[in-house]
Order: structure tokens, then sequence, then C-alpha cells
């Protein structure tokens, strides 16, 4: 695994094993904030910089525990550093953009919970990446995260002019579209190998 | 949230059964998407996330409910975290130790419990107002609900997906298996397809209650 190029990891992380639509990590955000690409687009920003900041500091957690012997709260370890990153993000958007605090609303704190950060955390212990491939697997997740989330945004925007039978409405036709985009995403498998 | 008055709801039967139809984390709230995609391509899978999941609802329901006096209330949201992570982290190694190809097939996602909304849903919206026993018995009925939620799409993909329920051959040699059900996009169509029925469902009942009027019945 630690011979795996930066470009392979990158693209298997954003498009291959794309973390929403193949591995289903961050659904919640994935359903909840694609209804606009403006909103879509911040929320990806803001995902895309918690990836980055959890996975260096779980990087470094993760050498401290396995020094220490204490691989068992790994963990609670990376969830507390999660929480604390999404926190630190919180209160910088509400400072620097409150219009965009209000937009992104309770799925800001929500990031916690999405599956994608914990889920990265804990891929890149599974994969043994060394700091540099942390980093550029957790740039090539947020990517994917981000182009999922933009996708799906431009697909509702239009979809919300369409007439729909009345039963289809709100989640089951966004669960089916959701199902067309990863049925297209799978047309990459193959490109960049399994993932492990 | 935090204002609500602390109503001390009395246990009754409701306490449980809502949990499997009223308010269903999968089919009515939309919660807990991740692992109810990810692990219901089979449905020994789904039946075994269902229940780690409802042993984490249960034994953190029942500590934050016990220890809901203590917890300040500016800390609680990480207290509670730190609590469900330690079940998990009790799931998570009993399964290592019950059986390895489980814990090979449902992966990562018995560690990612600890993000599953519907607990921390829970802890919030009910473990931190109510008494010890009926917390007990509504994180049961929510897990049941959930168990029930992912047993539905994961027999329907395992079914259509491989020709089998919980490895028997339902078919002959003829079936050709709809190898998409299994995949991720599989996981999609069938829970929107759920929800269609379940949609198709409601607004046949609430037709008939109110044919006259004609309330729009997605006003949800």
């Amino acid at each position: 695994m630690h011979a795996e190029s930066l470009p392979s990891i990158f693209l298997n992380a954003a498009i291959v094993n794309n973390f929403v639509l193949a591995m289903f990590l961050g659904i919640c955000p994935f359903l909840g904030v694609s209804s606009k690409k403006e909103t879509a687009w911040n929320m990806g920003l803001a995902v895309i910089f918690v990836l980055l900041v959890s996975s260096a500091s779980a990087f470094g957690i993760n050498w401290l525990l396995v020094n220490l012997e204490l691989e068992f709260l790994r963990l609670i370890c990376y969830i507390a550093v999660i929480a604390s990153t999404v926190q630190l993000v919180e209160m910088f958007v509400k400072r620097y953009s409150p219009a965009l605090f209000r937009s992104l609303g309770i799925f800001l704190p929500l990031i916690t919970t999405n599956c994608a950060v914990l889920g990265l955390a804990l891929f890149q212990t599974q994969k043994e990446y060394d700091f540099i491939q942390s980093l550029v697997y957790a740039l090539g997740a947020g990517a994917g995260f981000t182009l999922a989330l933009m996708l799906m945004a431009g697909l509702r925007e239009r979809l919300a002019l369409a007439r729909v039978p009345n039963v289809s409405q709100g989640a089951a036709l966004t669960l089916m579209l959701a199902g067309l985009l990863s049925l297209a995403f799978m047309g990459f498998a193959g490109l960049g190998g399994s993932h492990g | 949230m935090a204002e609500l008055p602390k109503h001390q709801e009395d246990l009754s039967l409701d306490t449980f059964v809502r949990g499997l139809w009223k308010e269903n984390p999968v089919f009515v709230m939309l919660l807990g998407m991740c692992p109810t995609l990810a692990v219901s391509n089979s449905a020994i899978n789904a039946i075994s996330m269902g229940l780690a999941t409802t042993f984490v609802l249960a034994g953190s329901g029942a500590l934050i409910s016990w220890l809901r006096n203590w917890i300040p209330k500016q800390v609680r949201i990480a207290s509670y975290i730190v609590i469900i992570a330690t079940f998990v982290t009790i799931v998570d190694y009993a399964i290592q130790a019950i059986s390895l190809d489980l814990y090979a097939a449902l992966g990562a996602f018995i560690q990612l419990i600890v993000v599953n909304c519907i607990i921390l849903g829970r802890a919030e919206a009910y473990a931190s107002q109510q008494r010890l026993v009926p917390t007990l018995v509504n994180s049961l009925g929510i897990g049941a609900g959930f168990t029930i939620a992912l047993f539905a799409l994961g027999s329907v993909r395992e079914i259509l997906g491989s020709g089998t329920l919980f490895g028997l051959h339902l078919f002959g040699a003829g079936f050709q298996p709809w190898v998409v059900m299994v995949l991720p996009p599989g996981g999609f169509f069938v829970l929107g397809a759920w929800l269609l029925l379940f949609n198709w469902i409601k607004q046949r009942g609430e037709r008939r209650a109110d044919a006259p009027t004609g309330v729009p019945a997605n006003a949800r």
C-alpha cells in the first residue's frame, strides 16, 4: 500500500470509490443540503477543510496511540478531534459569513456526525498511509464529496421545475436520482483498484 | 431544544411500538442512511448491523438517562459522543471476537455506528430527559425499527441481487441475478422504492380519511 502513488490515491478517493456514491459515507448532508448549488458548494468547502484538519490530527493521534499501545482508545480520540474541528469551523463561519452560517443551518454542526469524516480517519489508519498520503486522500475524498453534492444539486435544481407524480416527491425521488448517479460512477470502477 | 419541559413519559406499549412504525428511524425520519445503505447488501449483514446498533442505542441511552442530571448542558453533546463511542468500541471488539467473517463483511461500518445520527438524536431528544426504564424501552423500540428497516432492504437486495436469502438459494439455476442490486446503486434504488411504497400507502390512507376536503397529501 505504501507504494501507491499520490495521483492514484486522489483519483481513487474522488472518483473510483467516491465517498458518497460508492461507499455510502456522508449520505445525510448529501440528501439534506443538495437542493441549491451555492449551498452545496459551500458545504463542500467546509467538509474539505474539516477532512484535511481531522486527517492530519488523526495521523498524529494514531502515531501517539500506537506508541503508547492504547489503540482501543482510537475511536474515542478521533471523534473528539473531529468534534472540536467542526466547532472551530462553525465559529469561523459564524464570525466571517453569517449568511452562509444561516443557509447551512443545522447541517454545519452535523458535520461531526458526517460519516465521511470519521470514515476517512479510520480508512487512512487501516490503509497505513503516511502523512502526505493521508492529506492527499483527505483532499480526494473532499473533492469527491463536493463533486457528488454539486451534481445532485444541479439535478435537483432542474427537477424543481419538473412535474413529477405526487407520491415520488421528496426523499424517494432524491434517492432514485442518487442511484442513477451512483450507477454512472460505477463506470469508473477498475480505474484505480479496489478499496480495502 | 433544551427548553422543552421535562415531561416524564409514562411507560406504555406505545413507548416501544412507535419506534417500529410511527417514528421508524429509517423510513419515516430518514436518519442513519449511511449504514442503512452500506451494509444492507445481504439479509444477515443487515440483521447483525441492526442488532449492533440496537445494543449501542440501549446501552448509551441507559447510561445517558442515568447520568442526565450530572452532565452539564454546555458539554452535553461531547459527553454523549464519548459515551456512545465507548459502547461502539465494546461492540467492535465483541463482533471481532464472535465472528471474524462478519467483522470483515461489515468493515468500518461497525465503528461508524458512532456517527449514526439515530443514536445521537435519541440521546438528545429522549434519553437526556426521560427516566431510565422508558429510555431503555424506547431505545429498544427504535433499534427494532432500525433492524426491521435494514432487513426490509437487505432481504430485497439479497433476493434480487444474488437469488438467495440468508445464503439459501431461492430460485432454480435459470435465475439471472440482478448484480446491480448488491452494488451501491441497488441500495439507493431499493430504499427509494420502499419510500415510494410507503408514501403511496400513506397518501391513499389520507385520501380515504379526508376525501371531501382533499388536503394535499404531501403536506409533511
